[in-house]
C-alpha cells in the first residue's frame, strides 16, 4: 500500500500529470452534473450524436492544421446541439433518426478526412485517440487546465443559479411553462451546455465514450437517492471520484486514461444498483 | 370588475380554429367549469388563459390588480417517468420559481409559505418522501400544493380528478370546496365529470363548437341541454 502511495506521489510530481488530473476530474464532474437533467429528460441520445459531431469537427480542425482546434469544433458542437433538439421537438422518431444520420456521417466524414489528408503517418494512431482518448491528456498545458476550468466554472455557476428552474422545467414542462418559465430557453441552454462539456472531454475520453460520462453518475446516482438534491450531489460526487479512481489506475497500471475512467464509472453504477436493490 | 374577463374569442392557431364566439367572466370567489366534448377548445382556452397562445381573435381583459402571475395552474396529468427522483417537498417547492425573480434559491419566508399548503392539504408528514411512491390522490395533493404555492387568487385546474379513484376524486373537490369557502380562492376548472363538477360549480362554461354556453350552474341547469341531461 505505501509502495502504491509512493509511486502515485512520485507521478504527482510531474505537472502535467496533475495537469491530467484537474481537467480530468473538472470536466467529470461538469459531465456528471448535466448528465442528471438530461437522462431525466431522456436527452442523454443527443449527447452521443454531439460527441460524434465533435469528432468530425476535430478532423476537419486537424486536416486544416488549424493552431487552436477548439475555435471551429465547438461552435459546430453548440450548433448541431440546437439543431438536435428543435428536430427532437416535432418528433422523437424523427429526432431519433436525425440524431442517428448525424452522427455516422459526422463519424465517417471525420475518419475520410483523416485517410486522405493525413497530418501524419500514423493514421490509425490519430483516430484511435481521438475515438477513445489520448495520452495527450499527458500532454496538458496549464492553458488547457485554466480552459478546462473557466468552462468548469461556467458550467457550475449556471447550474447553481438555475438549479431550480431546470429542476422544474425537467421534472414538469407543462406547469413550468404554466407558470412563466421559459422551458425552451432552459432546453436550449441544456443543450449547449452539453456540447461544452463533450467538447472538454473530447481530449479526455475521446469522442465514443463521453456519454459514459454523461450517463453512467446520473444512473448510478438514482440506484441510491430518491430526491432531485440528492441525485445531483451523489452524481456529482461520483463523477468526481471515478474520474480521480480512474485516472490513478490509468497511471498505476499504464492502462489508456478514457477507458479506465469510463469501467470505473461502469463498476460504481453496478455497485450502487445492488446497494439500492438491498437499501 | 371581474379578475378576468374574455370577449368573443376565436382560440387556436390561424387556420385550425378550435372553439369561436367566446364570452365570459370570472369574478373573485367564483367557481368556474369549462365543459365540453373532446376537441371543443378547452385545453386551448387553459393555454390561451395562461398567456402561453394568444387569441387568434377577441381578448383577454384582466381585472386591476389581478395579473397571470396570480394564476396557480395545475396542468392535466402526464406521466412522468417512474424512477424520476423528486421529494414531494422538491415538487411543492418548484411553484414558488416565480416569486424568486432572480434569486437562484427560495428565501426562509416563501419555504415557510411551501410547508403552509403542505400542512394544509396534509401532506407536510410526506415532505421527505419520494413523489413517485404516493398514491393518485396524494400525487394530486402535492400538485395541488405546487400550484397554490404559485398563486393565491385563482386556481386553473386542467381535468384534475382524471386518473383518480372516486374517494380521492370527492377529497380533491372537498380541498378545492373549502379553498374557496374559507379563502375565497377563485377556481377554474376544466372537467369531464360533468355530475360532480356541477355540484360544485358556480358558473357552467359549455364549450361546443360555437354552440357555447356561459352562465351560472342554474341557467345552466334549466337552459342547456346537457344541463337538463345531467339533472
Amino acid at each position: 500500500m505505501s509502495e502504491l502511495y509512493a509511486r502515485l506521489a512520485e507521478y504527482l510530481a510531474f505537472p502535467f500529470v496533475r495537469y491530467a488530473f484537474a481537467v480530468g476530474v473538472l470536466v467529470a464532474l461538469c459531465a456528471g452534473l448535466l448528465g442528471v437533467p438530461l437522462v431525466l429528460k431522456r436527452f442523454s441520445f443527443i449527447g452521443d450524436g454531439l460527441s460524434h459531431v465533435a469528432f468530425g469537427a476535430l478532423a476537419v480542425a486537424t486536416v486544416l492544421r488549424l493552431a487552436a482546434p477548439m475555435a471551429l469544433v465547438l461552435p459546430v458542437t453548440a450548433l448541431s446541439a440546437v439543431a438536435l433538439l428543435r428536430t427532437g421537438r416535432s418528433s422523437r422518431i424523427q429526432g431519433d433518426a436525425a440524431i442517428a444520420m448525424l452522427s455516422s456521417a459526422a463519424l465517417a466524414a471525420g475518419y475520410l478526412l483523416l485517410h486522405v489528408f493525413p497530418v501524419s503517418s500514423n493514421i490509425a494512431g490519430d483516430v484511435c485517440s481521438t475515438l477513445f482518448g489520448s495520452a495527450s491528456i499527458l500532454t496538458l498545458t496549464a492553458g488547457d487546465v485554466a480552459l478546462a476550468g473557466v468552462m468548469a466554472a461556467a458550467v457550475l455557476g449556471v447550474f447553481a443559479l438555475c438549479y431550480h428552474r431546470l429542476f422544474a422545467v425537467t421534472f414538469d414542462e407543462e406547469f413550468a411553462r404554466g407558470t412563466g418559465i421559459r422551458a425552451g430557453a432552459y432546453n436550449l441552454l441544456l443543450a449547449v451546455l452539453s456540447a461544452v462539456v463533450i467538447v472538454l472531454a473530447l481530449e479526455l475520453v475521446g469522442s465514443l465514450l463521453i456519454s459514459a460520462l454523461v450517463v453512467f453518475p446520473a444512473l448510478s446516482a438514482m440506484g441510491l437517492c430518491r430526491s432531485f438534491r440528492g441525485v445531483t450531489f451523489t452524481a456529482a460526487a461520483l463523477a468526481v471520484a471515478c474520474a480521480a479512481v480512474g485516472i490513478f489506475v490509468s497511471i498505476l497500471l499504464s492502462t489508456p486514461v478514457g477507458p479506465t475512467i469510463v469501467l470505473t464509472d461502469a463498476l460504481a453504477f453496478l455497485v450502487c444498483r445492488l446497494a439500492g436493490k438491498n437499501g | 370588475m371581474p379578475l378576468l374577463e374574455c370577449r368573443d374569442l376565436s382560440l387556436g392557431h390561424p387556420g385550425n380554429i378550435a372553439a369561436e364566439d367566446v364570452s365570459f367572466t370570472i369574478s373573485q370567489g367564483d367557481y368556474l367549469c369549462i365543459l365540453g366534448p373532446n376537441g371543443a377548445g378547452k385545453s386551448t382556452l387553459v393555454q390561451t388563459l395562461l398567456g402561453l397562445l394568444r387569441p387568434v381573435k377577441g381578448e383577454v381583459c384582466l381585472g386591476e390588480g389581478f395579473s397571470l402571475e396570480d394564476i396557480g395552474y395545475l396542468p392535466q396529468h402526464t406521466e412522468t417517468r417512474e424512477d424520476f427522483p423528486a421529494s414531494v417537498g422538491e415538487v411543492v417547492r418548484s411553484g414558488l420559481l416565480h416569486h424568486c425573480a432572480m434569486r437562484p434559491w427560495y428565501g426562509r419566508a416563501l419555504k415557510k409559505r411551501a410547508d403552509e399548503f403542505m400542512e394544509e392539504l396534509g401532506i407536510l408528514p410526506l415532505a421527505k418522501k419520494s413523489f413517485h411512491a404516493l398514491s393518485g390522490g396524494q400525487q394530486q395533493r402535492v400538485r395541488l400544493a405546487r400550484a397554490l404555492c404559485a398563486a393565491r387568487t385563482m386556481l386553473l385546474l386542467d381535468e384534475p380528478v382524471t386518473g383518480l379513484d372516486p374517494q380521492a376524486a370527492g377529497e380533491l373537490y372537498e380541498i378545492l370546496a373549502r379553498l374557496r369557502g374559507e379563502q375565497g380562492m377563485t377556481v377554474v376548472m376544466v372537467s369531464h365529470d360533468l355530475g360532480t363538477a356541477l355540484g360544485y360549480a358556480s358558473h357552467v362554461l359549455y364549450l361546443d363548437h360555437g354552440q357555447g354556453f356561459f352562465g351560472t350552474r342554474e341557467a345552466f341547469l334549466t337552459e342547456h341541454p346537457e344541463g337538463r341531461r345531467a339533472q
